[in-house]
């Protein structure tokens, strides 16, 4: 066990510093220089120059590397190149309206994936099933983007040329502030990003239960003569959650790098769009540390599901 | 009892007439004819043979509105106010902002959905059956560097390094942006081929027909293709058939963002980039319903392929 | 058969490594698979090895027919040593048929070219050649030649053994190893293959390795037997000899656990059952292997390892390798309550 969770430590780690090389790598690699794009179409040589200078960019390549290196390893993420500020209290005043987005919408598709699953399991074939099916199909298949859009569509536009003004797009507003505002703003992005994750927890939940309710002891335990609810729920439905619960930790982590598309359409200002105007304006440390964090996310989701597992199924012995 | 003797005895009841050749069907032509009965799976074909046939007309919808894909009509396809006109008799399925045609823009958008979405499975593919029989068949150091490898590739913020790679190379012309976009959905798709693959690989390489073809004495080379390859037909076809829609969305994903396919080509993704999902219904609708259409009809059609190939597999659609 | 010896096994180990490490995998112990085996089999015999699963016969068949190469040791094939990679002619000489008829066969080719392979790996026929031997081939092993475009899984598991024959058939080879050709098969079909094995033998003069863990089976067609136990042979003669002399204890459990049609001489016969598992491979017992579960052990079989010879009494063929062999007509169970009342620990529970 212990050198299981060292090996899959030094794998995180592993992770972490290639994908925050590859990406260092790329940023130096780009064909326009980020002291241009910073300093604007207009500028002199002599202002480009300076800037480039500045910012330390004038230096060899590896030594550049290594001072970020180094810096990362101190838990030092630099500054913005546009607005001078730390990057580490810009991630941390964007981080709560993306934590919220990701927990809202984790909730959810957690819920409401293993409430269907289990229900379509149980009457396979029924009604709900069926209906169930069509919802995972379309969610299998719709792009996230497309999603929000739609419902920004029919709960937005529609909603308010009838009248209804329920749910209010806009900037992340804190819960402790506005809780009403919060919910607004927050309830269409958390169906949009739920939805199609909604639909694979479905299909799994109810792969997984089908297979443990045809399972011997579960025929035992109705054999014994216990309710059928008791059957499904006791016995049936804490063997299968396991594979939910580790599906559910990898997509966790997974996640945070994809409210990307989410927040752009919603106008939410999380670290999504953080990290997206980061890109077009050529902000190499702000997108250095939101790439760090969120990798450090898939990391440390894998590791939680992989010690968890070990725990949750007691067939399973790691080593 | 001689050995003639014994073998007119063995011979089965059920000699078949003579000079008719016995056919064995092959696994693969069965599962062919398991598709044929899929309804829904003939009907994702069709759907997709019209969608390829709107990709390939293109340019005659071009050539009968008059409209060239690229082309902005401010005056005749807009109001006074600006706004975008809907569908009309010149303007068919309506004008997007800058006053160009959607049909055609979306049938233009539709050749770059299918071609980057088949083009990108079809060098994830590649890739992946490589890498993966390369882990798997050699093992060893590589094995263990190559499995890392793909871990770590799956492991990564893919849409996050995507955008850094698409802007990194943000090319002026419209056909490199294609190139680049492929190839960035192919290096994030082709891990997940590769890791199954090497699995499929490993448990192959322990049956004992591999342990008879080398007491034979055959060839490694000889092993990986006749005896192995064949057996990655079936798993290869259908993770293909549903990576293709995940491609597709990938590619949508990209454009939308604008880092994916450059103006002028149109494609869903960037169209959808350019509505206003508060006026125009079309500017929505259009691109959005014939891309959630495409991938629909390839993941149904990935479903039966799967179901035709392993009938006890657990399937996406339940049948009555 | 002739005297000529066709295979010589000496002193072959095979063990497997077990790697742990975080970074750099280093062995932290081995498996002793085979663990000093020799054995002689004679042109145009059947030597049967028998052992629980887990002995390393298995192993041991795929050591001779060169898929492991060996730890240590020699296998000679007609005086030569085959060596770390064996050659073309010794692929074409030595075939195998293997224990599981639905694992052995591509199930994504046609029988017709799983039973050419060996005529497409040594070059030896090509085109309409090629199909006529084929079909020969199928015609011999008692399948119908038209056939030859089926696919495995059109074909019952006893058939598939018989595409496995017509296959290992092919190049005429001299020797064959069948590792567990029928234990994987329903008893009515065993018969049919082990007969159709035995005509093969008549009438091509092969020779056989047979392994099972069947005795009947292997008294059947054997003409030697060589009994494993933990990677080493205890008992090895004549069949006849070895199922009415067995001198090894080991050898008088695995008979007295075997059924016996008669049952009068069923009623009469004493039932060794003998308790615990088989020792791990890993650390394998000192001295004698079978010590740890032997009722006549005592305190030099913990010591030193009985070498494989003719033990007094016998005939030249019939070696055993035991301290204490077994006379005939003794009874086990008295043997162990003799032993019993100097050692305290129970090794054996023995039912009348």
């Amino acid at each position: 066990m212990f050198r299981f969770i060292i090996r899959r430590l030094l794998f995180g780690i592993l992770v972490l510093w290639l994908v925050s090389s590859t990406v260092f790598g790329l940023l130096h690699l780009s064909p326009t220089p980020v002291e241009k794009m910073i300093a604007g179409p207009r500028a002199s040589a002599a202002t480009v120059a300076l800037i480039r200078h500045n910012l330390g960019l004038d230096r060899p390549f590896l030594i550049q590397y290594w001072s970020f290196l180094k810096n990362t390893f101190t838990g030092d993420l630099g500054y913005s190149y546009v607005t001078q500020s730390k990057v580490a209290s810009l991630i941390a005043d964007r981080l709560p309206a993306t934590l919220w987005l990701v927990f809202g919408a984790a909730v959810l598709w957690f819920v409401g994936g293993i409430t269907t699953g289990v229900l379509s399991a149980t009457k396979a074939r029924g009604l709900l099933d069926r209906v169930s099916t069509v919802f995972v199909l379309i969610g299998l298949s719709i792009p996230p983007f497309l999603m929000a859009l739609l419902l920004l569509f029919l709960f937005f536009t529609k909603f308010g040329d009838w009248g209804i003004h329920l749910f209010q797009p806009g900037q992340y507003v804190s819960p402790l502030a506005d809780p009403t505002m919060f919910l607004q703003r927050m309830i269409l992005p958390w169906l949009a990003l739920a939805f199609l994750i909604v639909a694979t927890y479905t299909r799994l939940t109810r792969g997984s239960m089908m297979d443990v309710l045809s399972e011997d002891y579960i025929r035992t335990a109705r054999a014994k003569g216990l309710s059928e609810r008791r059957v499904v729920y006791r016995h049936g439905l804490r063997a299968a959650l396991t594979p939910v619960i580790t599906q559910f930790g990898v997509d966790l982590g997974a996640l945070i790098g994809s409210t990307i598309v989410t927040e752009k359409v919603f106008g939410l200002q999380g670290i999504g769009q953080l990290v997206y105007s980061s890109i077009v304006q050529g902000d190499t440390p702000v997108i250095l540390g939101v790439t760090l964090l969120t990798a450090l996310f898939v990391v440390v989701a894998n590791l939680i599901v992989d010690i968890g597992y070990s725990f949750l199924d007691p067939r399973v012995r790691l080593d | 009892m001689s050995l003639s003797e014994l073998a007119a005895d063995a011979v089965p009841a059920d000699v078949e007439p003579t000079g008719r050749q016995i056919q064995g069907r092959s696994p693969f032509r069965l599962a062919l004819s398991r598709l044929l009965h899929d309804k829904m799976a003939v009907i994702s074909v069709i759907v997709l043979f019209l969608i390829v046939l709107f990709a390939v007309l293109a340019p005659l919808f071009a050539s009968i509105t008059h409209h060239p894909y690229g082309a902005q009509y401010p005056d005749t396809a807009r109001d006074s106010w600006g706004l975008p006109k809907g569908p009309s008799g010149d303007f068919w399925l309506g004008a997007d902002p800058l006053g160009r045609d959607v049909l055609v823009r979306a049938a233009y958008g539709a050749r770059i959905s299918l071609g980057v979405g088949i083009a990108a499975t079809i060098l994830s593919t590649i890739l992946g059956v490589i890498i993966g029989v390369l882990a798997g068949f050699v093992g060893g150091l590589v094995d263990t560097v190559l499995a890392r490898f793909m871990d770590v590739v799956l492991s990564f913020p893919y849409l996050l390094v995507a955008i850094v790679i698409a802007t990194t190379f943000k090319p002026h012309s419209t056909w490199l942006s294609v190139l680049i976009t492929i190839g960035v959905i192919a290096f994030f798709s082709f891990a997940a081929m590769a890791r199954i693959v090497r699995g499929q690989v490993i448990s192959l390489k322990e049956k004992e027909f591999i342990e008879a073809a080398r007491s034979l004495g055959a060839s490694r080379m000889r092993i990986m293709f006749v005896d192995i390859v064949p057996n990655l037909v079936a798993p290869v076809t259908v993770l293909g058939s549903l990576l293709v829609p995940t491609a597709i969305v990938f590619e949508a994903t990209l454009s939308f963002l604008g880092v994916g396919i450059q103006p002028p080509m149109p494609s869903w993704g960037s169209m959808l980039n350019d509505a206003d999902y508060r006026s125009s219904l079309w500017l929505l609708f259009v691109p959005g319903g014939l891309l959630l259409l495409t991938t629909l009809a390839f993941n149904l059609l990935g479903d039966g392929i799967r179901d035709a190939f392993d009938p006890r597999s657990e399937r996406l659609i339940t049948r009555k | 058969m002739s005297d000529e010896i066709l295979v010589k096994v000496e002193n072959v180990r095979k063990h497997f490594p077990i790697k742990q490490g975080i970074l750099f995998k280093r062995e932290v112990a081995r498996v002793h698979a085979v663990d000093g085996v020799d054995l002689e089999v004679r042109r145009g015999e059947t030597l049967g090895i028998v052992g629980e699963s887990g002995c390393g016969k298995s192993t041991l068949a795929r050591c001779i027919t060169g898929l492991h190469s060996i730890t240590d040791g020699r296998i000679l094939f007609e005086g030569k040593d085959i060596g770390r990679a064996p050659d073309k002619a010794f692929r074409r000489d030595v075939q195998m048929i293997f224990q599981d008829p639905y694992g052995s066969l591509n199930p994504r080719r046609r029988v017709g070219s799983i039973i050419a392979d060996p005529f497409d790996i040594h070059g030896t026929a090509t085109g309409a050649e090629r199909k006529k031997r084929v079909q020969e081939l199928m015609e011999l092993v008692g399948l119908n030649p038209e056939h030859y475009n089926r696919f495995p899984a059109e074909f019952s598991g006893g058939q598939r053994q018989r595409i496995g024959v017509a296959r290992a058939l092919a190049l005429k080879p001299k020797l064959i190893v069948c590792d567990e050709p029928v234990s994987a098969l329903d008893v009515s079909i065993q018969a049919q293959v082990i007969n159709l094995l035995k005509d093969l033998q008549d009438e091509l003069g092969l020779t056989y390795i047979f392994i099972a863990h069947d005795l009947s089976v292997v008294r059947y067609v054997s003409d030697r037997v060589a009994v494993m136990y933990l990677g080493k042979v205890g008992e090895a003669a004549e069949g006849e000899e070895l199922y009415a002399r067995p001198r090894h204890p080991y050898t008088n459990a695995l008979l007295s656990a075997a059924s016996v049609a008669d049952p009068d001489r069923a009623e009469r016969r004493e039932r060794i059952i003998l308790t615990g598992d088989v020792p791990s491979p890993i650390k394998p017992p000192s001295g004698c292997r079978f010590h740890t579960r032997c009722p006549k052990a005592q305190e030099i079989c913990a010591t030193a390892e009985p070498p494989l010879t003719v033990a007094a009494g016998d005939t030249a063929g019939h070696l055993t390798a035991c301290h204490f062999p077994v006379e005939l007509g003794e009874r086990l169970a008295e043997a162990h309550a003799a032993i019993q009342q100097e050692s305290t620990e129970p090794t054996l529970g023995v039912t009348e």
